[in-house]
């Protein structure tokens, strides 16, 4: 039957890097963004690479308005529909200490804004009795750091709704992966200082696409993350609240 | 756009830089960049991708196909897309990219400022030729050359010197089966190697030689000859990464010698006849991933030359140089290439080319000079994709249209922002 990938914030590497290998697959992708010239290039290159077929769709996380359309396309398709979400943003920790309303952007895009989106996709869901959802949350959700609490808090609530979500698809037959991915090699993290095992977004992908097959439900990706995130966890507050990692 | 500031180096890790990158992810991001040199993968060996103290971009991530009509097999393509990636998405739709190099990462912009050839120049010709349209960018404004200007003849095997190379549309190879129906024989010398590279009609073809071999035994090698056809497709072997550098000694000349031994020997003297895939047999190194560190941490030299076909008694020469040295290289190469290439500046010509690798070390380093000067004897010329030690005036006295080459650079890029450490060494820009 065939498959069909919406993919949320469909210009940042990882999605395009997950959208590609859909494309080889030979499932339709449906690319939702902002950039719609930098969109149709991503289409036109999942046709080439065998996509059943390719478009594009205006999707905005903090603009709720671009939301129905996006369900509306979704609908005319036919056989599977899944979604997979990556969009977020991650201003420096300064930036918002300096500006607090940062944060209202930061949690509407990491976490509120798909969450909508998310909300209105689940009853088409329910409806066809199958279908993923991929959330691309964050290490950064697993326990609030110096350096970016903000975006950890958007994405623990995020962890926390795909968590909620997979419990209610799964009655129908639906399923919810949740991705938390450590560090990656993507614009967002291009000037970072400090980054060490930095995966390639073609990894992310071709992890998140077995996590999906398999039906997992939380990976963390390159999975020697759990083992990290696991003893970051288990450091005793008293201890880790004096700690800068 | 945000900069890192970064070490980087060429394939060859001999020569460094270090300098801010950007990497655009998205067009608009490249287009507002300020005018600077572009890398692809960094495959070419010296410092043609370096530009030490100042910026660069890194194209790496614009690496989409924008169109391919699997009618006439016309591709459009952003710079970043690597041969490798177009391989393995045509081939199994029964077509391939004109020319392959023999790494499948270079990029298709790198291809083009590089003007490359692969193991059928002397049918296919270069890349540049099969290029039908490049869209080149220089202070945020794109320009579409098409191949009777001389901004095209300047950009093909012009190494960026043009301004940035964003797209291109190359007319691909349709083609008749799924895999390389290679046959291998045992070479026992070099006259014997001349003589069936000249006599030989397969559309692909190339030579190993054991440049460790001397005396009777000098030249000998494995000759390869191949062409599309079917059979067993899939790959046996899984790919390795070298994590780490290796000590000194992993290639020392014992050891190299050793290996040449039984890689001729890998054959058998009746020779045979195997099927791989498309890229078993293009790209046979790229199955161990940073195989340069195989050379230690400090980098390697490839030496390439091409002479005219009058000229192989030069080449042998040198081959007598290399073995006589006593410095190793592990499997050398040796190809006959045809009149074929595309661009003012491009490398091909109509002769014998030789590529062989040496640990960087001065004694290596003397030897490369020498074997320079005797290429610059022989009217040939060397790759400048490989190189890293040459001096401007045997590169000028090599590639006689640089003078025009370089007016041809100076109204496309007057200010000089695309020029490079390799342009640089080599004042591969200068009017005379």
């Amino acid at each position: 039957m065939t498959q069909t990938w919406l993919i949320l914030g469909a210009t940042s590497s990882m999605a395009r890097a997950f959208a590609r290998q859909a494309a080889e697959r030979g499932d339709a992708v449906l690319f939702a963004g902002r950039d719609m010239a930098e969109m149709e290039a991503s289409a036109a290159d999942a046709r080439a690479r065998g996509a059943e077929d390719a478009a594009v769709v205006h999707f905005d996380a903090r603009d709720p308005a671009t939301f129905p359309a996006i369900i509306e396309t979704m609908k005319s398709r036919e056989g599977v529909l899944n979604a997979a979400v990556f969009v977020g943003s991650m201003p420096p920790q300064d930036a918002i200490d300096a500006d607090p309303s940062l944060i209202e952007g930061t949690v509407t895009d990491s976490f509120t804004g798909p969450a909508q989106l998310l909300q209105l996709l689940a009853p088409v869901i329910e409806e066809r009795g199958s279908g993923t959802v991929v959330g691309v949350g964050s290490v950064a959700g697993d326990r609030g750091r110096i350096g970016n609490y903000v975006y950890g808090a958007a994405k623990a609530g995020f962890h926390t709704y795909l968590s909620g979500l997979r419990n209610r698809l799964t009655r129908s037959g639906g399923h919810v992966v949740t991705v938390k991915p450590g560090f990656v090699d993507t614009a967002m993290t291009w000037t970072v200082e400090g980054m060490f095992l930095v995966a390639p977004p073609e990894k992310v992908a071709g992890d998140i696409f077995r996590a999906v097959e398999k039906k997992k439900n939380v990976i963390y990706t390159p999975s020697f993350w759990w083992l990290i995130m696991t003893i970051i966890r288990l450091v005793p507050e008293p201890i880790f609240k004096k700690l800068s990692i | 756009m945000a900069w890192k500031t970064d070490n980087y180096h060429g394939w060859g890790r001999a020569l460094k830089a270090t300098g801010e990158i950007a990497r655009p992810e998205r067009r608009s991001a490249l287009v507002a960049l300020p005018d600077v040199p572009a890398m692809g993968q960094r495959r070419s060996y010296g410092d043609a991708c370096l530009n030490d103290g100042g910026q660069i971009a890194d194209m790496s991530r614009l690496d989409r196909v924008l169109e391919f009509d699997p009618k006439t097999g016309l591709l459009h393509a952003e710079a970043g897309v690597t041969l490798g990636d177009l391989v393995r998405l045509f081939g199994p739709r029964g077509w391939l990219p004109p020319v392959v190099p023999g790494t499948g990462f270079a990029t298709v912009g790198g291809a083009i400022a590089m003007d490359i050839h692969g193991k059928n120049h002397h049918e296919a010709g270069s890349f540049g030729q099969h290029v039908t349209e490049i869209e080149v960018m220089h202070g945020g404004k794109t320009k579409k050359l098409k191949p009777s200007h001389n901004a095209f003849k300047a950009t093909v095997g012009g190494l960026g010197q043009t301004g940035t190379i964003v797209t291109a549309k190359l007319q691909m190879v349709p083609i008749h089966g799924e895999a390389m129906v290679v046959n291998e024989r045992r070479m026992e010398g070099w006259d014997e190697f001349i003589a069936e590279f000249s006599n030989s009609e397969a559309p692909y073809s190339v030579g190993w030689i054991d440049a460790t071999a001397k005396g009777t035994n000098l030249g000998r090698g494995i000759f390869e000859e191949a062409e599309i056809g079917t059979g067993a497709t899939k790959s046996a072997k899984k790919s390795k990464s070298v994590p780490l550098d290796a000590p000194g000694f992993a290639l020392a000349p014992p050891v190299v010698r050793a290996f040449n031994a039984a890689y001729f020997r890998r054959v058998p003297a009746t020779g045979r006849r195997v099927v791989r895939t498309f890229e078993d047999f293009f790209f046979p190194l790229d199955r161990i991933h940073d195989w340069n560190k195989l050379y230690g941490k400090r980098g390697f030299h490839q030496f390439q030359c091409v002479v005219p076909l009058d000229q192989a008694p030069a080449l042998r020469d040198m081959l007598v140089a290399i073995a006589e040295s006593g410095l190793a290289s592990p499997l050398a190469v040796l190809k006959r290439m045809g009149p074929g290439s595309a661009g003012m500046m491009s490398f091909p010509m109509e002769g014998w080319t030789l590529a062989v690798d040496f640990p960087a070390r001065a004694k290596a380093e003397q030897l490369i000079k020498t074997l320079e000067d005797r290429t610059v004897e022989a009217g040939g010329r060397i790759y400048l994709a490989k190189d890293a030690l040459s001096r401007p005036e045997n590169v000028h006295a090599m590639y006689s249209n640089r003078a025009k080459w370089a007016t041809e650079a100076a109204k496309a890029d007057p200010e000089g922002a695309h020029i490079t450490d390799l342009v640089r060494r080599l004042k591969l820009r200068d009017a005379s």
